[in-house]
């Protein structure tokens, strides 16, 4: 009988810290996709991992790299002086929508706009989660949150930002997608992304982002496996899912459901 | 004069740029700044002369932004500097806070200006406790240095990195408007390329089998972690004043008023000492150029043997409680303010030594 | 023979590797590991195919798969 065969290492560059996020929080899948991405590219030991405020404050602890805590909504200026410093290392900063869209939309854009040769990977659950809940910039409309308890309203809260969106207006970006945490085929492809991204800052080309839309199931009140559901029917619609841009390829397609 | 490596080179220059090139001759590499008067000419110097270096200049989008940039630079082991006033400093005290519970060195430097609210483009000393007192919220403290010159300015910025390093905590040359765009001569420190002291802690490209991965942070779930972490940041305040406590006292040998002041207003009070005799009191200044560590000693000797106190300062009243402190009630202490870009006149000042005079029984004319 | 094994301690009993398993080759145990979750087990490994996807879904990263 052929010998058997372990086929999915668990990846070097997570530590065996053991993750604090929810039963089915996606943040788990992100953080090892991420985490393999970095092995498979062997850039660990030049890898600073920025943990920003949000449930994956203590990023600092699973990523077994380098690392800075920022202060909520300052990962993208943290991640600017690491690179100034030591333009040979890979910096990524890994944000929640609070973090990045709420208080950090300053630093985000400006990043961005300046070219900023990190990656970012931003976490899009729709929700505060850490604090328990509450409306954050990308909660859908009618979404009930601790914070819109009779459901978004435009009145109150006007509209969700698509980031994506907003950051392909600038120069300075020369990769951008949104992805989803969801199904398997969507994780596939939500790593494809991810890998595009560091190999596009090992190029020097620039700024990348990756937008992950992310499950919440405690705070959007439904079970682990629904809110995935809610995410591929519901979430997709409001945040489509694209490769907005490439430069490493020149190009920018839909992302291939079936790919 | 022939200029060789180790002389100095005389200059009529600006406090902005006298503080600019005070940070290339102190090691400074890095510099993020934001645009606000009146220390503009300070990211200019920089943006022009970094890049001539192999330095890096960068504009942030925002003082929130650029202490965040910092913070980055300082956890990636630069000397790394930057420079604001006063609304700016106030923006970047929670990223101060946080190079305080990092235990990170770096340098800032606030050219003060009149307050509250947007104020105004004048000079003040209405930031006196945000700089003793500030750095955001918690424990900890900003070393605080205060010039009196444009040489000083030029000294003591290129001198904070150093104490930074020394005490891994951050330094804030305090200074004003006046100092900032007024131009005296000044003697420039040369340029020497000074190499990076060790820093064990900094993060960045590393090989495994050399060092552990690095983690800068100020997180600490654990009460005692977050206890020890205090501990020891006083543990080098003491150290620290002890060690780069400094003043400087002119005047009379016995005197009858002591005056403190610091900064613009200590240039004030010198010329008043001088006049002394117009008001027929002796009179003495006790300067600080250090107001964090503060000297105290030297100010509760004087207060000790004169028959008051008389504090100048531009603001409502910020550094007179160090100086109370100090005095500790061993004589009346009295205060002569102004703010909002107001300041005494040497006359004006005189006319409040006869006041104090009279009120502690001192003759005076 | 394809198997998978799941760390029961590490395991939060999220089901999303019994939801998306090609094979339906996972359940949820009915015994609960110390933190008081329902660990996922392999149910019936002649149907497990070592394809993975499990692994792929599984956030807590406890889930080794042998072929």
């Amino acid at each position: 009988m052929a010998e058997e065969k372990l086929i999915n290492r668990y990846p070097d560059a997570l530590t065996d810290v053991e993750m604090r996020y929810c039963p089915g929080c996606t943040h788990g899948t992100a953080h090892r996709l991420v985490a393999e991405v970095i092995d498979e590219l062997g850039v660990r030991d030049r890898t600073v991992t920025i943990a920003t405020v949000g449930c994956s404050v203590f990023a600092y602890e699973y990523f077994d790299t380098d690392a800075v805590q920022a202060a909520h909504g300052r990962g993208p200026a943290v991640a600017t002086g690491i690179k100034r410093v030591h333009p040979d290392s890979v910096v990524f900063t890994y944000q929640g929508d609070g973090d990045l869209a709420s208080i950090g939309m300053g630093e985000i854009v400006h990043a961005a706009a300046r070219g900023e040769n990190f990656t970012v990977i931003f976490i899009n659950n729709a929700v505060f989660g850490m604090t328990q809940g509450q409306m954050a910039p990308t909660t859908l409309m009618g979404q009930k949150t601790t914070t819109s308890p009779r459901g978004r309203t435009a009145e109150e809260a006007g509209w969700p930002i698509r980031v994506c969106e907003l950051l392909d207006t600038l120069e300075g970006p020369a990769f951008i997608a949104r992805e989803a945490l969801s199904t398997p085929q969507r994780i596939r492809s939500a790593k494809r992304s991810i890998k595009r991204a560091f190999e596009t800052q090992l190029a020097g080309r620039g700024f990348s982002l990756v937008e992950l839309l992310s499950s919440c199931w405690t705070w959007w009140d439904m079970e682990p496996v629904e809110a995935i559901y809610h995410i591929e029917n519901t979430m997709t619609e409001h945040f489509p899912l694209r490769i907005f841009r490439d430069c490493l390829t020149g190009q920018s397609e839909e992302v291939d459901s079936n790919a | 004069m022939s200029e060789t490596a180790d002389t100095r080179k005389s200059v009529f220059i600006s406090g902005n740029e006298a503080t600019a090139e005070g940070g290339i001759a102190g090691g400074c590499r890095h510099f993020f700044g934001y645009p606000i008067t009146p220390q503009n000419e300070i990211p200019e110097y920089m943006s022009e002369h970094l890049p001539e270096i192999g330095g890096v200049y960068l504009q942030a989008e925002s003082e929130v932004a650029a202490i965040n940039m910092v913070y980055g630079a300082a956890a990636a082991g630069a000397r790394v500097m930057t420079t604001s006033s006063s609304p700016g400093i106030a923006l970047m005290q929670e990223g101060l806070s946080y190079m305080l519970g990092s235990e990170l060195p770096a340098v800032f430097v606030n050219m003060v200006r009149g307050g509250p609210g947007l104020g105004n483009i004048a000079a003040a000393q209405s930031d006196y406790w945000l700089a003793t007192r500030g750095a955001g919220h918690g424990d900890g403290r900003c070393i605080t240095l205060t010039p009196y010159s444009v040489q000083e300015l030029h000294d003591f910025t290129a001198g904070a990195f150093e104490i930074a390093d020394r005490y891994q905590n951050i330094v804030m040359v305090l200074a004003d408007a006046i100092l900032a765009t007024m131009m005296e001569p000044c003697e420039l420190i040369p340029r020497r390329d000074l190499p990076l002291p060790d820093r064990p802690y900094a993060v960045g490209p590393h090989d495994r089998s050399e060092r552990e991965r690095n983690i800068i942070n100020s997180l600490w779930i654990d009460f005692d972690v977050m206890e020890a972490v205090n501990l020891r940041i006083e543990e080098r305040y003491t150290r620290a004043g002890e060690e780069i406590t400094d003043w400087e006292e002119f005047g009379s040998d016995d005197p009858q008023i002591m005056l403190c002041a610091y900064g613009i207003s200590a240039r004030i009070c010198e010329s008043v000492v001088m006049r002394a005799d117009e008001a027929g009191v002796r009179l003495r200044l006790i300067r600080p150029r250090t107001v964090f560590p503060f000297p105290t000693e030297p100010i509760r000797r004087w207060a000790e043997r004169v028959d008051a106190t008389l504090v100048v300062e531009l603001s409502m009243g910020q550094f007179v409680e160090d100086v109370r402190l100090a005095v500790e009630g061993s004589c009346p202490v009295e205060l002569l303010a102004r703010s909002g870009g107001n300041m005494p006149t040497p006359g004006d000042v005189l006319q409040k030594v006869r006041e104090v005079a009279r009120h502690v029984g001192v003759a005076a004319k | 023979m394809p198997r998978v094994v799941i760390d029961a301690e590490i395991c939060k009993g999220c089901v999303l590797c019994v939801e998306f398993c090609p094979r339906d080759a996972l359940e949820m145990s009915d015994a609960t590991n110390s933190r008081g979750h329902h660990p996922a087990v392999l149910r019936d490994d002649e149907k497990c195919t070592g394809c993975a996807v499990c692994a792929l879904v599984c956030p807590g990263v406890c889930i080794e798969v042998y072929r």
